[in-house]
């Protein structure tokens, strides 16, 4: 019987865990060790439920409800003055806890400092979108959409950005695999050919390592090239030398049309220039 | 790269007799090919940089072109993704008789590193390639080596040769 | 002859409105301005823009979801194709999250060599937006004399790193190799040379009438504009906003340098080519200052952390257990602690981030790569209206995108 390989989450994974390992966690410090990120907390947390939050590598990370993103951001914005969102995107956690986490990253030029606002939405949960605040999340949210599958209401344009527009499938979900479902490996042959195509096209080669060196469909041995057909399995093809023009040049009558390569005058440059 | 169940060198590759006329009008062919600017991504950089005045391109009697009605060769530089392979076909069926393609880069070979599911593996499903320019990115002078390559290569057939059909699709 | 595939002419696609005038553009997925995948829908009336509608997504290539399924130091070659005119900016981007991340700090030559090399970088980067920008608008030769200097840069990193384009010549902990003997030479002839021509590009356009009228008072991004969309880089310096993440939130060598943040206010496209003209003197300036700062470093060249990272192949070569870590640390990867980081660089396009989700095991759980091309195709949409055709050119040229980054 072969392995069963959960099809939850197809990413690679490391072949080998050390069972006793217990790998650390980056340090996480209380809000209130710093004294900007303690304001914003405590001016943040009259307007919002805030479940959790800590500081952790020079970033303070919130934790809301998803309701109050929009809130929560424009008090950031307005009051706080986190004036840029520097990114917009989500984390896949649909195998480990049924839902997306969402992050807003933000920055206060004034201030120095970046605030990282996070809200757990469930599978097939839909966002309400910050593009009133933030005109980057117009094309954010259409690329979290587009990856994700997460729809953000009342967005202006709400399509995907970065796939064409009628495949099938959310590419960075953990249940997609990297090279592509089945739909993914036919798509530019069924687009442009048709279905019947797929049969003389053949099946993508996603082998890299697979060489075979009979295989001169597809191979020619680098220096010994032959016309597609000949015989090799002996192994003594000719040598064929770079060449940058026929032997003895370009003729016409014998009147050279073009200089032979070898007749020009060649220098050789002792410093480069 | 794909499997092809077409043999595209049909004749052996080696071209049987060339009249006077074949090698005159080889000649006019080769020494002026216009290649279409057709740069997708970082190759592009190096064909702009092969186009530039330390690996000069016009001593080939090559002009870039922006239309593809008015060139001979398409040169594949860069990755070419799912999203794009309609359009890149189009513009080679816009393209008149004769025409080549150079496939540059490795993206364009077969996919490059990019073995994802976005990455069309190879421009040879899509279009049927002339010469196959390997690296990541190629240097300038490999461009222009496969350029060479092209010339020798057009030279070889017989002037008629090239306004058969390819392939079948 | 050709007709045996399955694709038929657009034109049923394109609706052009007779009653109100306006005629719908595409500036196709390809277009001979030099600045890739870009398909843009514009509504014209007459020659002004009524509305416009960028597509991007034509060169994604899913870099972000390989980044999940390859361990930390394998996908650092990957970053180099993200923004392909500067590729050290994001290999230093990565390796700066990552080692921020495992909590290891580059030793000094280290630093002043990835210095070195993201100024040069940022040179690069500039010279290349030169020359498209004044192709686009018209100027052709001054796209082939900044190639010419752009030659001498490359092979600069060529000789230290053996490739012209995609570099990866950083490594996660520091770097691979030294700099070659005649190195610090060459980089001063090329200084040299680079400080006898920018005047020459300068006299030749600043003053010129015909780029005056083609950039001035085009691509007016006003300041809340440009913060709205998360504008960074030279875009928001020419609307006046004096950022740049080198001095604000200085990381690497950064607070010991002394160099100025050109800004403008006119907004414009004018005031950006301004600022690009200037940052290349300041990164010259950079670049004066880390020659002194190399000869006097110490020559370890990889930081030193056995569990993260691997060590020098001398090391290597002799002693048996640093073989093994080495072997290890090849092939399964490194595990770095649990948690999240966000780090963001100044690479020449704008503010660069690598905001990187560890779950303890040697592939990432999420890795996003924050690039600032990206909205700046998005401001697009908001920034072409009220303006003319011939300006739509100018102004994508003007606000420095390249592809690879937008896409992924």
């Amino acid at each position: 019987m072969r392995a069963y390989k959960p099809k939850n989450d197809v990413q690679k994974k490391s072949y080998y865990n050390d069972r006793f390992y217990i790998t650390p966690s980056l340090q996480r410090k209380t809000v209130y060790s710093d004294s900007v990120f303690s304001a914003d907390y405590l001016s943040l947390k009259n307007i919002v439920d805030i479940s959790e939050s800590y500081i952790e590598l020079d970033h303070m990370v919130i934790y809301i409800n998803p309701e109050d993103n929009i809130k929560a951001i424009k008090h950031l914005r307005d009051i706080r003055a986190y004036d840029f969102m520097v990114e917009l995107s989500a984390i896949d956690y649909v195998a480990s806890k049924g839902g997306f986490e969402i992050f807003y990253e933000l920055l206060s030029t004034t201030k120095r400092k970046r605030i990282r606002v996070k809200t757990f939405v469930k599978e097939g949960q839909a966002i309400e979108s910050v593009n009133p605040l933030f005109r980057m999340a117009d094309w954010s949210e259409r690329e979290m959409y587009d990856m994700y599958g997460i729809v953000s209401n009342n967005h202006p344009f709400m399509k995907r950005i970065l796939m064409p527009d009628d495949w099938q499938g959310h590419p960075l979900l953990k249940t997609y695999p990297l090279q592509g479902d089945e739909a993914a490996s036919w798509y530019e042959v069924d687009k442009i050919f048709g279905k019947e195509a797929r049969d003389i096209v053949g099946p993508e080669l996603r082998d890299a390592a697979c060489v075979d060196r009979y295989d001169t469909d597809r191979f020619a041995r680098l220096g010994h090239e032959v016309p597609k057909g000949t015989p090799i399995s002996e192994g003594n093809e000719p040598d064929t030398p770079i060449r940058y023009q026929e032997e003895g040049g370009v003729q016409l009558f014998g009147v050279k049309l073009v200089t032979p390569f070898d007749e020009i005058e060649k220098e050789q440059l002792k410093q480069r220039k | 790269m794909a499997q092809h169940k077409v043999n595209y060198l049909q004749d052996g590759g080696e071209a049987i007799k060339l009249t006077t006329v074949d090698k005159i009008v080889n000649f006019g062919r080769s020494n002026s090919i216009w290649p279409m600017t057709y740069g997708l991504a970082c190759c592009a950089i190096e064909m702009m940089a092969s186009g530039g005045s330390r690996f000069d391109f016009d001593r080939f009697g090559t002009i870039f072109r922006a239309s593809p009605r008015q060139s001979d060769v398409i040169v594949v530089a860069g990755t070419l993704t799912k999203k794009h392979a309609e359009f890149m076909r189009r513009l080679y069926d816009q393209m008149p008789d004769p025409k080549w393609v150079i496939s540059m880069g490795s993206c364009a070979n077969t996919g490059g590193m990019f073995n994802t599911y976005a990455t069309v593996q190879g421009v040879d499903r899509v279009v049927p390639v002339d010469i196959y320019l390997p690296g990541c990115a190629p240097r300038p002078e490999t461009l222009q080596y496969a350029l060479m390559m092209l010339q020798r290569k057009i030279r070889r057939e017989p002037a008629s040769m090239a306004q058969r059909a390819k392939r079948l699709i | 002859m050709q007709v045996s595939n399955k694709l038929k002419p657009f034109f049923e696609n394109i609706t052009f409105e007779r009653e109100d005038n306006t005629m719908v553009v595409n500036f196709g997925p390809q277009h001979p301005s030099a600045h890739g995948q870009l398909r843009l829908m514009l509504e014209l009336q007459g020659e002004e823009v009524v509305k416009s509608h960028p597509d991007v997504g034509y060169l994604h290539r899913g870099i972000e979801k390989m980044g999940e399924n390859m361990i930390y130091n394998e996908f650092l070659p990957t970053t180099d194709r993200m923004d392909y005119i500067a590729s050290t900016s994001n290999n230093y981007g990565y390796a700066l999250a990552v080692e921020k991340l495992i909590g290891v700090e580059a030793p000094r030559r280290a630093e002043v060599i990835r210095t070195m090399l993201l100024e040069i970088n940022r040179i690069i980067s500039h010279l290349f937006w030169l020359a498209t920008h004044a192709l686009d608008v018209g100027a052709m030769s001054i796209f082939l004399y900044a190639f010419r200097e752009r030659e001498f840069a490359m092979d600069l990193m060529e000789d230290y790193c053996g490739a012209r384009l995609t570099h990866s010549a950083v490594r996660i902990g520091g770097v691979p190799l030294d700099l070659p003997d005649n190195w610090i030479a060459d980089l001063e002839n090329f200084m040299a040379v680079l400080e006898s021509q920018i005047p020459i590009y300068e006299g030749l356009l600043t003053k010129n009438r015909i780029w005056r009228m083609r950039l001035e008072n085009v691509g007016i991004i006003p300041v809340e504009m440009a913060k709205s969309w998360a504008v960074t880089g030279i875009a928001l310096r020419g609307s006046g906003v004096k950022w740049d993440l080198r001095r604000e939130m200085p990381y690497g060598l950064y607070p010991e340098l002394d160099f100025d943040i050109p800004i403008s206010d006119r907004c414009d496209s004018y005031g950006r080519y301004k600022c690009y003209m200037a940052e290349m003197y300041e990164s010259m300036k950079i670049l004066r200052q880390l020659i002194p700062m190399y000869r006097e470093s110490d020559t370890q060249l990889m930081a030193h952390a056995p569990q993260y990272i691997s060590c020098t192949k001398e090391e290597m070569m002799t002693q048996n257990y640093s073989l093994m870590q080495h072997f290890v640390l090849v092939t399964q990867g490194m595990r770095p602690p649990v948690g999240e980081v966000y780090v963001a660089t100044e690479s020449p396009k704008g503010e660069l981030g690598f905001m990187i989700v560890s779950d303890g095991s040697p592939y990432p759980y999420k890795l996003k790569c924050r690039a600032p091309s990206f909205w700046h195709t998005g401001i697009l949409q908001d920034l072409l209206p009220g303006h003319q055709l011939a300006d739509v050119v100018t102004i994508i040229g003007n606000l420095n995108i390249v592809f690879g980054e937008i896409d992924r």
